[in-house]
């Protein structure tokens, strides 16, 4: 693969009600500010990507509505493509556009607002109206059974679970665009009500509203804009099946699949070893532990007593989500990409909780149900 | 038993619905708060292409720069372009079927750069043509949406 570079960052604040801005707004600030941040003018950029999803827009072509606040209509307007799915998917297709070689930069957007819909009717809508829509299922009751089966399965005791609010909560305290920022204890978390057991209230991501962008370019065009870079390593996108009555919900293929295959083509052979710190997609808390089973970081079953280590503590042998994660700050489809822009503002050595001497990070997004597609990005100093 | 039941090849949603809170930001909250209170468009001027966006919108697409000088533009303005409907749907907004047949038009109101989409009277005598003077008939009671406006009318314009 051609060397393709991650040269401007820049993400909104997070929080739980933007009233007084629109989408075009918030996606009007990312884009301006990752231009700033890679000292970029918008006729600089060779071609558009935004991500979105008609459902929580509350419209249809929800995508192309943010285009002028993207600057894909500067000048005669330039070329703008769209993808429906988290950021990270918005980003994987924004590099292959350039490895097209059709484009040497791409400007990734991506914004949502869960403040202007009813999170629970819409994703209730994501499943089958003939045989599921009507009970009422939702994100939040997939969640809920698929922790129900992990937990089962492994004997997860709560209390490790909780860790994962705990620790990232307080990692968010340094982060000025978290949405929840607090000091908790493992007693507060399991205190809280549980609108799907065995989830509790507190286990579960924020909704948040904000946007965030970045941009791909070419070695040579990083080059010649004396950028500072941060080099795309390894990349890989999968999904499983939709159908959640039909998936082995204490394990994830899909994300198994995708992060042995980035792993190979970065050359990574221990990931818990080989990686200095990962940015990680927990839409509950159990999928912190989930998810570091299936991204190699410890065996199967292991998740709990992985976090309860403190390895995945800032100061552990591989920190998970300093930036406070997605627990801390979750705008759904904003939430991957910002996954990619914490770890390259590690990289940089310019992140609120800056990891010592990062040389090399993971970033991880998902989409769907239960985590039904995952996406996982291995990003590199040098 | 079961030949009965292949009737059965489809199924209704029922009554669900979304509700929304869509966010009119600063531009449009500016933009219904003088229609509602002074019957009064306002638009977003270009600093640069001297553009005038009616609704109003942040941002200059092909420019690429913040919109900030607000001019009155209208009330009255000419069509742009028309048709009249002659079958009903659904009102999004009421869930009322409107009596047909009625006009809909793009409306260029005086001073405007682009276009602002409503119903358009039909005319007591002739037809609607591209480019006839048309002012806003306002509603009596005022809530700061699309329907402070009733509709447009070529009749005193
Ligand atoms: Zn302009």
């Amino acid at each position: 693969m051609d060397k393709i570079a991650v040269i401007g960052v820049a993400q909104t604040p997070f929080s739980p009600n933007k009233s007084g801005e629109t989408y075009a707004d918030l996606a009007y600030e990312a884009t301006t500010k990752a231009l700033e941040d890679a000292g970029l003018a918008i006729a600089d950029i060779g071609n558009i990507i935004t991500t979105s999803n008609d459902f929580w827009d509350g419209r249809t072509i929800s995508s192309m509505a943010v285009g002028d606040s993207a600057g894909a209509a500067y000048g005669e307007g330039k070329n703008i493509s769209t993808v429906e799915g988290d950021g990270t998917l918005g980003a994987f297709y924004g590099m292959t556009r350039i490895l097209s070689g059709s484009y040497e930069s791409t400007l990734v957007l991506a914004h949502s607002k869960l403040s202007e819909g009813n999170n629970h009717l819409i994703t209730n809508a994501f499943f089958d109206p003939t045989y599921e829509r009507a009970i009422g299922m939702d994100s939040l009751t997939a969640s809920a059974l698929q922790a129900q089966s992990y937990y089962n399965r492994y004997k997860i005791p709560p209390r490790q679970s909780a860790l994962a609010v705990v620790k990232n909560r307080a990692n968010a305290i340094r982060n000025p665009n978290a949405h929840l920022q607090e000091e908790l204890t493992i007693e507060d978390v399991l205190r809280s009500p549980q609108p799907a057991p065995p989830i509790h209230e507190m286990e579960i991501a924020p909704e948040s509203d904000g946007a965030a962008a970045l941009i791909l370019t070419t070695e040579s065009f990083a080059k010649k804009h004396g950028a500072k870079p941060v080099w795309i390593e390894g990349v890989s996108f999968c999904a499983e099946g939709h159908r959640l009555g039909e998936r082995r919900l204490w394990e994830s293929p899909a994300l198994r699949q995708a992060a042995q295959k980035a792993y190979k083509m970065a050359g990574i052979d221990n990931p818990r070893k080989d990686i200095d710190v990962a940015e990680i997609y927990e839409a509950c808390s159990y999928q912190e532990l989930l998810w570091s089973e299936e991204l190699g970081f410890c065996a199967q079953g292991q998740g709990g007593a992985f976090i309860e280590s403190r390895a995945t503590q800032l100061k552990g042998e591989l920190p998970i989500n300093p930036s406070g994660g997605c627990l801390s700050a979750h705008a759904i489809i904003v939430a991957g990409l910002v996954r990619i822009i914490e770890a390259v503002l590690q990289l940089r050595g310019e992140a609120v909780n800056q990891v010592e001497d990062a040389k090399r990070a993971l970033a991880h997004g998902q989409y769907g149900l239960a985590g039904q597609s995952h996406c996982v990005w291995i990003l590199g100093k040098n | 038993m079961v030949k009965k039941n292949l009737n059965l090849l489809t199924l209704t949603n029922g009554e669900s619905f979304q509700p929304f809170r869509y966010a009119l930001g600063s531009a449009g909250a500016r933009f219904f708060q003088e229609l509602k209170d002074n019957n009064r468009f306002m638009g977003l001027r270009c600093a640069k292409c001297e553009k005038v966006y009616i609704p109003p919108r942040n941002v200059c697409g092909p420019c690429f720069e913040p919109l900030k000088d607000w001019v009155q533009v209208g009330p009255e303005g000419s069509i742009y372009s028309f048709t009249v409907l002659r079958f009903a749907f659904i009102d999004p907004e009421t869930g009322e079927k409107k009596p047909v047949p009625y006009g809909y038009g793009f409306i260029r109101l005086d001073g405007a750069s682009t276009n602002l989409q409503h119903f358009l009277e039909l005319p007591k005598n002739g037809d609607l043509k591209i480019g006839m003077r048309v002012r806003p008939v306002f509603a009596k009671n005022a809530q700061g949406n699309m329907r402070d406006i009733v509709h447009f009318s070529v009749d005193g314009a």
